[in-house]
């Protein structure tokens, strides 16, 4: 084994086992940071060790071993107990003897959800819990979440030594939270895995693939929390709305990196595995009597697309009463403007167009592209080509996107020529 | 990126001999694992070659034959679909598997970004731009 083939191997150990590893010893040292610094030890050791060694056969183990010691040598030389109660540790040599390695891998899931509710706390700025989930959680070294985020490296380390200076600070307990207050928490931790899938769902096309990485880091994210708290349906309402995004990434963009919409995507190119896995949590989310929350109500609408073969079979009705559902739990003018546009679909342009106009006096809309476009559609379909013509004009007079503002000034000119543009 | 992992049969599997207890139980736990982390996207144990067939092309031919086929470790018996950073992890999740004398093998997917064209000018790049920013602007 060459060096070089030695660290790959021992980078791709240290990203399976790292999660796990700061979890275990975040519980010891009641400090996420140190913990991580702990880990961090280790794996320089290994570093050190393996290319002559070679990689141990259960390198977890040789990675967890390694990091105690050098917790009980910190302990034992009092630079713990300086920052820490002396009951502290009591506790951590309670836990350093062997019986208890067995009764301690019982509770892996356990530590790894303490670990989960740290990074995401709301002590913690968004940026800093996304940095530190995608750190502890993902596995991710901070070059990998820089690119990610198109930041400079130092950027990110610096974020991640201040959240984790401020967990320290506020003595935020590493504990998962109970009663009331778990709902608030998990809401927390779900819309940090989302904003991270959206990062890099938001670009999709061209040769730089980190961003679009960030879906699959946030699908792995968002699986190994449902497996954490599985009787929670939003987060398998939140895991199957991004398989089902997911899985239309490769249909999303045209050969020239142009974007497609929905309705215009080759349905071939959708990732069937990812669909059947997105089906398969939204199932899990009825069992668990979910289908009202935000994410599940979501992923809902997600499905409705997945589960047409083609554009016609789209079940818009269906969509239009689960847009309805969501304007009531998460209200909101643009669900509304997608509720109308869905109405428009399943009841006739005429319906659709009522509940867009009721929204035209809404302030947050005023600059919003999509409303006049939506509403030159519904025009352009009842056969009022002039007065869709002028919002067509409006929407691109709106629109930031020179590709977007070409298609839509196109459809302004086929309306000022008395035919009805294409769709 | 994803692999599929590719398990090869043996002459129990061919012979239709389910493994014993020990070993499901042991892979059992091991697929839990994949699970848990988040890496396992399907995974599936094949039947016998017995109740297979293959459809052999030759010009406009087309020849049916029926199973079991001869050459054993060539068959596939099993495989999985796993989502993970790199080939390193792959192989790392591999050398975790509860096998005992076998060949495992792992084969990297197709990305969408295999197909994409090389982009020398720029331009992909430049669209790339235009999309994020018209995503960002319909984004909620």
């Amino acid at each position: 084994m060459t060096a070089t083939d030695a660290h790959r191997a021992i980078n791709a150990v240290y990203r399976i086992e790292s999660p796990r590893l700061i979890a275990g010893l975040a519980r010891m040292v009641r400090d996420v940071g140190l913990a991580e610094e702990l880990a961090q030890d280790a794996l320089v050791a290994a570093l050190e060790r393996w290319p002559q060694s070679g990689v141990p056969d259960n390198p977890g183990a040789w990675l967890m071993a390694t990091a105690k010691h050098r917790a009980v040598d910190l302990l034992r030389r009092g630079k713990l107990l300086e920052r820490k109660h002396e009951e502290l540790g009591r506790e951590v040599d309670r836990e350093m003897s062997p019986d208890l390695d067995a009764a301690l891998d019982d509770d892996v899931g356990d530590d790894l959800l303490r670990l989960v509710f740290t990074a995401c706390h709301p002590v913690l700025s968004m940026e800093a819990r996304v940095a530190l989930t995608l750190r502890l959680l993902g596995g991710l070294t901070t070059g990998e979440i820089a690119r990610a985020f198109l930041v400079p490296e130092p950027t990110i380390a610096q974020r991640i030594v201040r959240a984790k200076r401020t967990l320290a600070d506020a003595r935020v307990p590493f504990e998962v939270p109970r009663g009331a207050e778990l709902a608030a928490r998990l809401s927390s931790v779900l819309q940090v895995i989302y904003l991270v899938f959206n990062e890099g769902y938001s670009a999709t096309a061209g040769d730089d693939w980190v961003r679009p990485a960030l879906c699959e880091d946030a699908l792995r994210l968002g699986r190994i929390v449902a497996g954490l708290v599985p009787l929670e349906p939003e987060v398998h309402g939140l895991v199957a709305l991004m398989e089902i995004q997911a899985s239309r990434l490769r249909a999303r963009t045209g050969p020239a990196g142009e974007p497609v919409l929905l309705l215009d995507q080759n349905r071939a190119l959708w990732d069937r595995v990812l669909i059947g896995r997105g089906l398969a949590a939204l199932e899990r989310v009825e069992e668990l009597d979910g289908a009202g929350g935000p994410y599940a109500l979501q992923a809902a609408i997600a499905a409705c697309h997945a589960r047409a073969r083609t554009p016609e079979e789209t079940d818009w009705a269906r969509i239009a009463a689960l847009y309805r559902d969501l304007g009531q739990v998460s209200p909101s003018p643009v669900v509304e403007l997608n509720r109308a546009v869905a109405v428009g679909m399943a009841s006739g342009p005429a319906a659709g167009l009522e509940l867009v106009d009721a929204l035209l006096p809404e302030p947050s809309l005023a600059g919003y592209h999509l409303l006049p476009s939506a509403r030159g559609d519904l025009l352009a379909k009842l056969g009022r080509l002039e007065e869709a013509g002028k919002e067509f004009q409006r929407a691109a007079s709106l629109t930031k996107n020179a590709r977007e503002r070409k298609l839509l000034l196109e459809r302004a000119a086929s309306c000022a020529r008395g035919e009805p543009p294409p769709r | 990126m994803r692999f599929m992992v590719i398990v090869k049969a043996n002459k129990d599997s061919e012979a239709g001999v389910l493994p014993d207890e020990k070993i499901l139980n042991a892979m059992g736990k091991f697929n839990e694992e994949l699970v848990k982390a988040g890496v396992m996207l399907a995974g599936e144990g094949l039947q016998s070659s017995s109740k297979g067939a293959r459809v052999r092309f030759s010009g406009g031919k087309r020849t049916v034959i029926d199973g079991p086929f001869a050459e054993t470790k060539e068959l596939v018996a099993g495989f999985w679909l796993w989502q993970v950073k790199s080939k390193q992890e792959a192989i790392e999740w591999l050398k975790r598997a509860p096998f005992e004398d076998t060949e495992v093998e792992i084969r990297q997917v197709f990305e969408t970004a295999d197909f994409a064209p090389s982009d020398p000018s720029g331009e992909i790049r430049k669209k790339e731009e235009e999309l994020r920013k018209k995503v960002e602007s319909q984004r909620r």
